[in-house]
């Protein structure tokens, strides 16, 4: 019997609420199939499982919010158990191990609040009406202060303390969630990662041409936008500077295998999330724009998969449609590193002793610096402005 | 199709790509990309519907002239005028 648990999708997450299951008991369920439905402070996800079995029991109900471990389900199969080695991708490993793992019990614990303990009546100078109320509702009279004549409490004061109460206990909304959460990470990475810092200059002359002339070719809905390209050229130089696609896990970078480039999606009504493109190195940029449209639509409409949470292996944000010139990345962990965009704009550029007019990007790298030293990010900084420079190969 | 029902197309091809926005609050002559907060990849998806409903083939070099509202629906109504 294997343990189908709460996923950590992101470092900002510590807890999920479970919406509702897409399978039911007895269902056989393939590695990769979407078995539920999963609240976090950032969006609703569509969970997959890692493993291919039975599923034999529920142990979370539709409605519960439960931290991140917690065993969700329980799957029958042929000895294969879902957390066991090689089961489930070394990334989501090194993602549910982020947070410390609740106590293995099969079900959440409740915490219960302590009970009210009322003081004998006659003890408060307090109305009937408002000891009545006090008792429905569970607060202590002799908690609150009396405004009536004498200090008697009043019906008033015990309806007031029940507003305040109902207003405390309100769960913020999702942008609020959604805030906290963001806030969560970043202040972790600020506190955890030694960021160091670095940029170049890049022409985007080839790449604007080239795009240019291959967008006249191509249909309207198969036509590219230049991000595809820095997306791609991206993932391709990681390649040659492979320690910035690593995981940092239990002190150490573990270097990725894949390359899964998360892609920074600012999210309409504010707030933003981080997909992973998957396996952005191996793909053609025509197939990484669809998957690029898709990936965007989805964040924006709330209905992404938890492994394009939990499988970045590196963030790209480029925030030049604002207008920005330069970006100074905070690191996602447990990434060790982010890679930012300004705008292309058209600036006098020197080229064979001539001031000629150029669209040039800058392009940052925000990296941590116990994985990787400045001359290594720079080499990547380099790698990436070559493979700018021949757009027809990426 | 006249001006007021390239309009409508336009805004309900909008309202997809911005649907927490109150379209009847656009400016006709002020730039959709500053009200409506859209990006490059809202523009594509703009033009991609905009050619699934009209049937229109708008080149990568016309998309400034869809810059504001007024601006799409006297582009379109050119397109199937001479198409």
């Amino acid at each position: 019997m294997a343990e189908f648990v709460m996923p950590q999708l992101g470092a900002d997450m510590t807890a999920g609420k479970l919406l509702r299951w897409r399978k039911n008991i007895g269902d056989r369920v393939q590695r990769g199939d979407i078995i539920a439905d999963v609240e976090t402070d950032k969006a609703d996800i569509e969970v997959e499982i890692f493993a291919s079995g039975v599923l034999d029991k529920f142990l979370v109900q539709p409605g519960e919010k439960v931290p991140v471990g917690t065993p969700l389900a329980l799957l029958r199969e042929e000895g294969v158990a879902i957390l066991s080695a090689g089961t489930v991708s070394p990334l989501a490993r090194a993602a549910t191990a982020m947070a410390p793992l609740p106590a293995a019990v099969p079900t959440p614990v409740i915490v219960l609040p302590p009970p009210v303990v009322f003081p004998s009546p006659g003890r408060l100078h307090i109305s009937p009406a408002a000891r009545k109320l006090a008792e429905e509702q569970d607060i202590d009279p002799a908690s609150l202060t009396g405004t009536g004549p004498a200090g008697r409490i009043t019906l008033e004061d015990v309806q007031r303390a029940v507003q305040a109460r109902t207003a405390a206990q309100e769960p913020p909304d999702r942008q609020t969630r959604m805030r906290q959460a963001i806030a969560a990470a970043m202040a972790r990475s600020k506190r955890e990662i030694p960021h160091y810092y670095l940029s170049t200059t890049v022409d985007m002359s080839r790449c604007v041409q080239w795009l240019a002339q291959e967008n006249a070719r191509r249909s309207i809905a198969d036509r590219l936008l230049y991000g595809v390209l820095l997306l791609k050229a991206v993932a391709l130089a990681l390649r040659q500077v492979p320690e910035l696609n690593s995981i940092w896990k239990e002190g150490k970078a573990v270097p990725s295998a894949d390359v899964h480039v998360g892609v920074a999606v600012s999210l309409r009504g504010g707030g933003l999330v981080a997909p992973a493109l998957h396996h952005t190195d191996q793909q053609s940029v025509g197939g990484l724009m669809k998957q690029f449209l898709d990936l965007v639509q989805r964040a924006r409409a709330g209905s992404l998969r938890s492994s394009e949470l939990s499988d970045p292996t590196i963030t790209v944000t480029s925030l030049g449609e604002q207008g920005v010139e330069t970006v100074f990345g905070i690191i996602y962990p447990p990434q060790v590193a982010l890679v930012g965009f300004g705008k292309i704009a058209e600036r006098p550029c020197c080229v064979d002793g001539q001031i000629v007019a150029r669209p040039l990007i800058t392009a940052t790298l925000s990296a941590d610096h116990r994985v990787s030293d400045g001359h290594r990010g720079g080499l990547f900084l380099a790698a990436l402005d070559r493979l700018l420079q021949e757009p027809e190969k990426l | 199709m006249n001006r007021e029902e390239i309009r409508a197309v336009v805004l309900r091809v909008l309202s997809r790509i911005a649907p927490e926005a109150d379209l009847s609050q656009l400016q006709p002559a002020a730039r959709l990309r500053d009200q409506l907060d859209i990006d490059s990849m809202d523009l594509l998806n703009f033009v991609i519907g905009l050619h699934k409903e009209l049937q229109v083939e708008i080149p990568e070099a016309d998309y400034p002239k869809l810059a504001t509202l007024e601006g799409c629906v006297s582009y379109l109504g050119s397109l199937q005028k001479s198409g």
